[in-house]
């Protein structure tokens, strides 16, 4: 479980994150929505420290992340996978060679075992048969998953997926929800997921935050969103004429 | 002032270069890969520009030497002395400050922009010590050995352009090679080779490993990377010759 407690951000004069508390639980997938330039990415990155939050707490099962040392991080965020935007594959390493990294270097098991657990989480994402390409022979919607194989190969506690669906179709979008969904229930993890895709809110949103401008604006389930009478949080979800339309029709 | 923060992030870079490694059969693939790169990957180039600057270096001084006193033999001397003192470490270390230089900024840049770095970072590896120590070691230990090919092409590239412009023979040139060799030039040579190695690849790496932006960026990070190391290496190679000359 991760709580994060009264967090804020700013750059400069900017504040980017105001008081932002949440809770979320492990075996969930917990979805943080919100329109570009709402703080989402700036929010995950201070949870896992890329950047360093001016206020608050974060808790990883109540041990508190910003109160830590530098070693005491590094070590904490051997239980975390993370998934970026742009999938942070090792371009200069083929797809099996990226997967293994982390084992390389954290794990003691000898190479015929991390072979196998590279083969296992490669069949877990649906990838096999793709060891000796390189990230730039494969498609995007495969990037997603070699970049989750990477994230998930030394069994994290906490998994961060940043857009995981920027760049891809709606059909792998919803095949690469599916996986993000089926390994947090299968695995038990925390998963927290920055997303602006409807499809992922009302597919895997076990719990949803909306930021708008820097603060928390509502939170809920994927089921409540549709029935809310936030403002802000109408004009984001039905932003499109399509949507628009439907919802129309359904209160027809 | 941003000349001291850019100078005390820089130092503090380094400073956090030098940590325990997570994995020393990780750090030492990395830093035989980076050998591999600067060594291998510069050792054509070098051979060519030493060639070619020890046949110059020949032609000029028997045009110089040629209504003198002094022995034509003596070619062979200055090539040789030339080379070791100054030829071969300044001109190229310059040379692999373009192009190792250039490289390790613009990777460890993409690297930082594709958020390879924070990949890296997330899964509780020190990046700097990952990334930037190998790069500044493996220049430390590969531009020595380059810079002794490059007085061995260069002396070569003496020999054929005096015996070309018959300005010597075979034998005087080789005797001028045995005359007189101090020790302490090589010395020399290998301290300004291991300082000029340290100068351009650490600077190159804070260059890369701070980008911030896109494309452009990268660019202008490479082309910041070069300059200043140039810069830094013809400062440190006067201040070098002044105090030990």
């Amino acid at each position: 479980m991760i709580e994060v407690k009264h967090i804020s951000k700013s750059f400069g004069e900017q504040k980017v994150l105001e008081d932002i508390s949440a809770t979320f639980e492990a075996g969930h997938t917990n979805l943080v929505i919100g329109r570009s330039g709402s703080g989402k990415t700036v929010f995950i990155k201070c949870m896992v420290g890329l950047l360093e939050a001016d206020q608050g707490e974060i808790l990883y099962d109540g041990r508190d992340f910003i109160k830590m040392q530098r070693d005491e991080k590094k070590e904490i965020r051997k239980e975390f996978g993370m998934l970026f935007q742009g999938n942070a594959l090792f371009d200069s390493l083929t797809v099996e060679e990226n997967v293994r990294f982390p084992l390389d270097m954290f794990s003691t098991i000898n190479s015929k075992e991390k072979k196998k657990r590279v083969d296992e989480v490669l069949h877990q994402v649906n990838l096999e048969g793709a060891h000796i390409k390189y990230p730039a022979e494969i498609s995007g919607g495969m990037k997603k998953r070699v970049g989750i194989a990477r994230a998930i190969v030394l069994g994290p506690k906490y998994l961060f997926c940043d857009e995981p669906n920027s760049g891809l179709d709606p059909k792998t979008a919803i095949i690469i929800d599916d996986l993000i969904r089926q390994l947090t229930v299968d695995l038990n993890i925390t998963t927290i997921v920055n997303t602006h895709d409807m499809n992922s809110v009302m597919g895997i949103g076990d719990k949803v935050i909306f930021l708008h401008q820097g603060r928390k604006h509502w939170q809920g389930s994927s089921k409540e969103i549709l029935h809310t009478d936030n403002e802000e949080l109408n004009n984001f979800i039905f932003a499109s004429k399509f949507l628009k339309e439907l919802k129309k029709g359904a209160l027809g | 002032m941003l000349f001291f923060y850019h100078f005390g992030r820089y130092l503090m870079l380094l400073k956090r270069c030098f940590v325990r490694p997570e994995k020393y059969a990780m750090y030492s693939k990395e830093l035989f890969r980076q050998m591999t790169q600067i060594g291998v990957g510069s050792l054509g180039i070098i051979s060519v520009m030493s060639l070619f600057i020890g046949g110059v270096t020949a032609v000029q001084f028997t045009y110089q030497l040629q209504d003198s006193l002094v022995p034509m033999w003596w070619i062979g001397y200055i090539v040789r002395d030339s080379m070791i003192l100054e030829l071969a470490p300044t001109f190229s270390s310059l040379l692999l400050a373009g192009k190792v230089g250039s490289n390790i900024s613009s990777e460890l840049g993409s690297m930082r922009i594709s958020e390879q770095i924070d990949a890296l970072e997330i899964m509780g590896i020190s990046t700097p010590g990952y990334l930037v120590g190998p790069k500044v070691l493996a220049s430390m230990i590969v531009f020595p050995m380059l810079i002794i090919f490059a007085v061995f092409f260069g002396i070569y590239g003496g020999y054929m352009a005096g015996i070309s412009i018959q300005a010597v023979s075979s034998e005087e040139y080789i005797r001028g090679l045995q005359d007189n060799l101090a020790p302490f030039n090589v010395r020399i040579m290998f301290l300004k080779s291991v300082t000029f190695a340290f100068i351009i690849s650490s600077i190159s790496c804070y260059q890369g490993y701070f980008v911030s932006g896109g494309a452009l960026d990268i660019g202008k990070a490479s082309t910041r990377a070069v300059v200043f190391s140039s810069i830094v290496v013809i400062i440190s190679n006067f201040i070098i010759a002044a105090l030990l000359l």
